[in-house]
């Protein structure tokens, strides 16, 4: 039995291969937060007067706030007052094309296995890329504007298109939805945003990749991406850090709002850095994310893979305004030596005939945390809401924990709600199992792994599929003894 | 093709086998049968290598190698099968996924060139028809929801499939009824050739009106207590374990 748990620890103890750090000079703002840094940050990204108030307002409503610490995760207090907002790469004027891109930086993402160059990019996927706080290049972007489609940097939305905008900021998540969305308010920097106009099908995936590079920085990003009437369109976002001994703080918002018959597929393959063995470093991940559909027979679905950051707290969520609205959330965590997971959903069922699936996956390995907090809330007028709830969680060796927190609050009769949780210990049998057919250990664990998350992977757009397939792979890999 | 030579091993610290001595050449089909308990299941367990068990004392030589120094997955590559008296189910893995992925690990071990999944299917649907199996069962997860019967046809597909040296069935016979027993060990006896050998490890005699063995062996408490042919079985039935049980040391020349 001990080789067996041993094997689980070897296995379970894969190096995190993207922690290089970029050699880039970069444009930072001094140390700490107040109304001088917001000013400097929107100054230094020439944002239009409306825009600064909305950043104040949310700094004087953060003010007020306190962290919250109802999540099942432990962390030392976070010095607010010891991060850098703003980091941006060094660059005369804005890159117009490719060609201007500062080459170290092309390396880098050409290093993540994300080539920016569009000759190279046959897989018809349009990116985005933003380097600490700063989009550096999107891809595809005259040939999706020929459709009508805007897919840029936050920055460049706010100069090019403010009164989308303008419109659309904050209309999901408002300012002081939370401490953590206040603080992404006063301070984002960039982000991606997209705009699908009326009967639009987005004819390729939108992805942006994020990136954290400067020591002592956070990222605060923001996308907001927004479906009209009939459009389709399905996004996928990735991350990546640097090796580093601190902890470094991501606190992004994700706003996506999906109008009538609209559908929205975000899809994320988290992989920030996840700190060491011991715990040290690694990327607090504390991110709000929801979708509204506002209008009849919308859709929004939201996928993720998330295999990193030392500390994951996030629960993208759906609030189903308009009549025969779906929400879905299908999610795969996997957490292995210190690391701490508490993520889930929330799915508010406001119009009648809503419905939602939930899906989720929790692996915990090493010492790891990995809980599951999802909400179901059924409003008095969701005549015919129907939930469908299923988490599993699966336990490698026997120092880590799988925990399961759903809410239920029904408020209407004629809602139907069905949940379904397993817990279980990835069975030395299994893998005995395996063995015995002549399959390795690491190959073994690999396959059942892979087979428990199987209902979440085939959400993901295909090539993303094989990514995350391979990703859990590498975070599970190592010497066979 | 294996010799084992005083053979301990114990679960949790208590001694379950207590000196087994076996020899099993090529071309012969070995019963072993015994009360529960005796430790049948231990020794299949213990030749497959499952961890659980430690093995105190004793050698087990196999192809002229010390079977004990192989981790579970090269005994496996080597042509050791056990088919398991409870398979083990894998969400989410289909079945042709599972078997073709042993099936090449095995090809990759001997240094032989891994087959394609078309090249693969037509293998597979040529071995289903010995165990009269339902092709819809290929697409499903590894085991989950098969019935009993359909679970031990199963591994004597992966056994059709992977054509070991050295099969080792354990209680294969339990949970069958006798049409499902019939097709296993139809199974069993097609696959049978003198280069291969066999050991069945029952409960019951039933199996081997179908499985014909050349030699019978009863254990109890983790000793071999009497060696014979396929007679010896019958008797068995017949005066059942009791009258085993009471044959407390190995009879001289019958191991």
């Amino acid at each position: 039995m001990s080789s067996d748990t041993q094997e689980l620890q070897d296995l379970t103890g894969g190096e995190y291969k993207y922690g290089f750090v970029t050699d880039i000079e970069a444009d930072t703002v001094p140390k700490g937060l107040s109304e001088d840094v917001i000013r400097l940050i929107s100054h230094k990204k020439n944002e239009p007067e409306w825009l600064l108030e909305w950043r104040l307002k949310a700094y004087r409503l953060w003010l007020g706030m306190t962290e919250p610490h109802w999540a099942n995760v432990e962390y030392p207090p976070i010095d607010y007052q010891d991060i850098i907002y703003y980091s941006a790469p060094k660059m005369k004027d804005r890159p117009k094309s490719l060609d201007e891109v500062d080459p170290e930086l092309l390396a880098t993402y050409e290093k993540l296995g994300i080539p920016l160059k569009e000759q190279e990019l046959l897989t018809g996927v349009a990116v985005d890329a933003v380097f600490d706080s700063v989009s550096v290049a999107t891809t595809f972007k005259d040939k999706l504007k020929d459709l009508g489609i805007i897919f840029c940097s936050f920055s460049e939305a706010v100069q090019e298109y403010p009164d989308l905008v303008r419109k659309y900021l904050g209309a999901v998540v408002p300012q002081g939805d939370n401490f953590y969305a206040a603080l992404n308010s006063a301070v984002f920097t960039d982000g991606s945003f997209v705009y699908v106009p009326k009967g639009v099908r987005c004819p390729m995936e939108l992805s942006t990749y994020f990136r954290i590079n400067s020591l002592g920085t956070g990222q605060f990003e923001r996308t907001l991406i927004v479906a009209d009437e009939g459009a389709t369109v399905s996004y996928l976002e990735g991350c990546t850090a640097p090796v580093r001994d601190e902890n470094q703080l991501h606190a992004a918002v994700v706003e996506l709002l999906a109008l009538d018959d609209a559908t929205i597929k975000y899809s994320t393959v988290q992989n920030w850095y996840p700190g060491d063995k011991d715990g040290k470093g690694g990327i607090y991940n504390f991110v709000t994310k929801r979708g509204k559909c506002a209008g009849r027979n919308s859709k929004i679905s939201w996928t993720q893979v998330e295999t990193g950051s030392s500390i994951t707290w996030k629960y993208p969520s759906c609030i189903l305004v308009g009549d025969n609205a779906v929400g879905e959330f299908y999610s795969v965590a996997v957490t292995n030596n210190r690391q701490q997971a508490d993520t889930g959903t929330k799915m508010i069922h406001i119009g009648k005939n809503t419905r939602s699936t939930i899906v989720s996956k929790g692996i915990s390995a090493g010492f790891s945390q990995n809980t599951y907090r999802g909400q179901v809330k059924i409003m008095k007028n969701a005549d015919g809401a129907r939930n469908f709830s299923q988490c599993d969680s699966m336990l490698m060796g026997d120092r880590c924990g799988a925990h399961t927190f759903p809410y239920i609050e029904n408020n209407n009769r004629t809602a139907q709600l069905e949940h379904e949780a397993t817990t279980s210990k990835i069975g030395e049998d299994q893998i005995f199992y395996c063995n015995q057919r002549g399959i390795a250990t690491e190959d073994a664990v690999n396959m059942i792994v892979n087979g428990f998350c199987k209902e979440v992977f085939r959400e993901l757009p295909m090539e993303f599929a094989v990514e995350a397939q391979k990703l859990l792979g590498i975070s599970l890999e190592g010497s066979v003894g | 093709m294996l010799e084992i030579r005083n053979l301990h091993a114990r679960v949790e610290g208590k001694e379950i086998l207590k000196g087994i001595n076996l020899t099993v050449r090529p071309g012969e089909i070995h019963a072993i049968m015994g009360p529960n308990g005796s430790g049948k299941s231990t020794l299949a367990g213990v030749l497959a290598g499952k961890s659980l068990y430690e093995v105190t004392e004793g050698e087990v030589i196999y192809q002229g190698m010390n079977l004990l120094d192989l981790d579970p997955a090269a005994r496996a590559c080597e042509g050791v099968f056990l088919a398991f008296q409870y398979p083990v189910e894998i969400p989410g893995v289909s079945n042709t996924y599972f078997l073709k992925a042993a099936y090449n690990a095995v090809r990759k071990y001997r240094g032989e060139e891994e087959l394609d999944a078309v090249d693969f299917l037509a293998l597979v649907r040529e071995k289903m028809k010995l165990v009269e199996m339902d092709p819809s069962l290929l697409n499903r997860p590894v085991n989950e929801g098969f019935s009993g019967g359909e679970k031990k046809r199963n591994e004597i597909l992966q056994m059709a499939v992977l054509n070991p040296r050295l099969a080792i069935l354990d209680e294969t016979d339990s949970g069958l009824d006798i049409d499902a027993l019939r097709i296993v060990a139809h199974g069993v006896n097609a696959l049978h050739t003198p280069e291969n050998a066999a050991i069945v490890v029952t409960h019951y005699q039933r199996l081997l009106d179908y499985i014909v063995p050349d030699v019978v062996h009863v254990l109890v408490d983790g000793r071999i207590v009497r060696s014979g042919d396929k007679d010896l079985a019958l008797r068995l039935e017949d005066e059942g374990y009791e009258w085993a049980r009471d044959l407390k040391e190995p009879v001289p020349g019958t191991v």
